[in-house]
């Protein structure tokens, strides 16, 4: 492990005062029509949502980091801007290290095409060669489960199969950092403890894991830091136990209510 | 423990982390040796091309830096051919019968195009000169309706048919219609033989000049996938825009040497005294143009229609991937 020697010099992400504002109009669809239209009656409404607000933090290689928060924290912003999808509005952010995506369900899916060929797109497009892939989709189609369904559309997948598809996919990227969003939420029992198991030995293989979860007891096992986000903005940074107590606190609801619904 | 804490950590730790990428990108190299070579996999690829350190920023309607971002396109390059063959291989899905209406429509629209020739134009024409004409109608209609109108149609809705894809992952989006210029031509392919093989049945010399001819649907693909490029961000902001193409295709169909030759309008114009140059305002003259007189007729173009497609291709790629490069940044929040 190197985390120790090159921990101050060189985080694996560092996120600099960074916010991240979505700008969203009341159109539902926007449309050429709709713009025409508008001509006449004058300016559209936009509404400015700031998703993060001077965020800063930095987590060092080797960390497996729980993410937690209310519904519209920021969560899933923040996990964005990590992997470079939603470009920050200010600040900086700096990662070191290949990322892995697992976010939200769903995941970077074409339903129309058949779980095999989203697998090999997927493996593309996050920088995989054309051998990795074939070295490596036997393991991820293993490791999913799926059976002959592997070959079928994936309209037809349930979407606790697409999520397992998609977690296999994101753990076998050998990412230097996985970013995963809730996306066991609908995994089963047995498929949970698999998955739990495995994002342990990513984080054991020195990589850095960050793990979005509502289920506190999941984030207690799997992370050795933690960070909490209340609308936007970090309210606390540092070990999981005492940021989940302070967080539940906050709540004013007892530990034991979170339980229930774990993972 | 509070944010307030965390503020002052932050800040703390500011200065050493705002050192430049090139020092930063070595520590990292450093780091990356000490690794187990088993962990380096995935990371190996990215090495070498870019470094494996990520800095993002906000650029409002800037460009990305280029080298990176090429560098990273050149190198994602088998997901777009993946992309554009699965797309294909969904198209038709039954092989055979996909295979032979991939064919047969164009050919039924060929007919349906030359019919409205005779009837607009009579029927007092030699039987080689409808020939002749029917031969051109095909080479220009099946390069125009498939390859080109492909590029625009399917380009147009890469990017928001692009879905999750975009929302979760990170890639040079460029990549997606680049991959449906790609699927156009594949779809192409099958009807340029089908041309050879009307051309040959009807008795048509094949002319050496068809060796340049691919220099013209090279234009045209670069034409192409400019227009792609500029409709795939547009259909971002104004998701009905796959309507007004279709009008659009249409009449640029009419106003392209299609089903008419090109000397015909040049003539015409000539006659009211306007300079027939006009004419290269619209790209497709002399990209279609040049197509079929080398393909059909086995005439080299004059040099103005060379100038005219080169310029026009160049320009219409250049100023397509830089509109859509400035704006692709923002499509993660817009979809
Ligand atoms: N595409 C979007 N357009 C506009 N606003 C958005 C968009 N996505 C998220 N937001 C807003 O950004 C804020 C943060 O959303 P985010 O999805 O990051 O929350 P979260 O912490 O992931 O929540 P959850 O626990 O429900 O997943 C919310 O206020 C939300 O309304
Ligand atoms: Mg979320």
């Amino acid at each position: 492990m190197t985390t120790n020697s090159t921990s101050t010099a060189d985080p694996a992400v560092s996120v600099e005062n960074v916010s991240v504002s979505y700008r969203t109009t009341f159109e539902k669809v926007p449309t050429f029509r709709s713009a025409v239209r508008r001509l006449g009656r004058g300016q559209r409404v936009v509404h400015l949502v700031e998703a993060l607000r001077e965020v800063s933090f930095e987590v060092n290689h080797g960390t497996s980091i729980g993410i937690i928060g209310a519904n519209g924290a920021g969560k899933s912003t923040l996990m964005r801007a990590i992997a470079g999808i939603l470009p920050p509005s200010e600040g900086r952010i700096e990662v070191h290290g290949r990322v892995s995506t697992l976010l939200a369900l769903g995941v970077g899916f074409n339903r129309k095409l058949s779980g095999r060929e989203n697998v090999v797109l997927g493996g593309l497009a996050a920088g995989m060669t054309r051998e990795e892939l074939n070295e490596r989709y036997e393991e991820i189609a293993d490791f999913a489960e799926l059976g002959e369904f592997i070959d079928m559309p994936m309209q037809t997948y349930s979407s606790g199969m697409s999520a397992r598809l998609a977690f296999s996919v994101a753990v076998h990227l050998n990412p230097d950092i996985l970013l995963i969003d809730e996306a066991l939420s609908t995994g089963d029992a047995k498929f949970k403890q698999k998955a739990a198991r495995k994002m342990r030995e990513v984080a054991e293989n020195a990589g850095t894991m960050f793990l979005v979860s509502h289920a506190m007891r999941s984030v207690k096992r799997l992370c050795n830091e933690a960070l909490w986000l209340h609308k936007g903005q970090l309210m606390m940074q540092g070990d999981p136990t005492e940021v989940i107590a302070a967080y539940t606190k906050f709540l004013e609801v007892g530990e034991d209510a979170f339980s229930l619904e774990d993972m | 423990m509070r944010a307030r804490e965390r503020e002052r950590v932050g800040s703390s730790t500011l200065d050493p982390t705002r050192e430049t990428t090139a020092r930063s990108s070595a520590a990292d190299g450093t780091h990356g040796v000490e690794r187990q070579p088993g962990q380096m996999n995935a990371t190996r690829l990215d090495e070498d091309f870019t470094s494996s350190v990520h800095v993002y920023e906000p650029h409002r309607n800037g460009l990305p830096r280029l080298r990176p971002y090429f560098k990273a396109l050149w190198q994602r390059r088998p997901f777009a051919i993946e992309m554009s063959r699965a797309s294909i291989r969904a198209d038709n899905v039954n092989t055979f019968f996909g295979q032979i209406w991939l064919v047969l429509n164009p050919l039924l629209l060929a007919c349906v195009y030359f019919l409205l020739l005779m009837i607009i134009r009579g029927r007092n024409n030699s039987f080689d000169e409808n020939v002749v004409r029917f031969v051109h109608l095909c080479a220009c209609l099946f390069v125009f309706h498939i390859f080109f109108a492909g590029c625009l149609r399917q380009g147009a809705s890469s990017v928001v048919g692009g879905g999750k894809l975009l929302l979760n992952m990170s890639f040079p989006r460029l990549l997606l219609p680049l991959a449906e210029v790609r699927t156009a031509f594949f779809k192409f392919l099958p009807t340029l033989a089908l041309f050879f093989v009307i051309l040959l049945g009807f008795g048509r010399p094949l002319h050496w000049e068809a060796i340049m001819a691919p220099a013209f649907l090279l234009m045209l693909g670069l034409f192409g996938a400019g227009m792609a490029m500029i409709f795939a961000t547009m259909q971002v902001y104004f998701r009905d825009i796959g309507n007004f193409l279709t009008y659009m295709i249409r009449m640029w169909l009419y106003l392209s040497p299609i089903l008419w030759y090109p000397e015909m309008a040049s003539d015409g114009l000539e006659r009211i005294g306007i300079p027939p140059q006009v004419l290269h305002v619209n790209p497709l003259y002399s990209m279609l143009g040049g197509w079929s007189d080398l393909l059909v007729r086995g005439q080299i173009p004059a040099a103005e229609w060379w100038i005219a497609g080169t310029v026009w291709s160049i320009v219409a790629f250049v100023a397509g991937a830089v509109f859509f490069m400035s704006r692709e940044r923002e499509f993660a929040v817009r979809l």
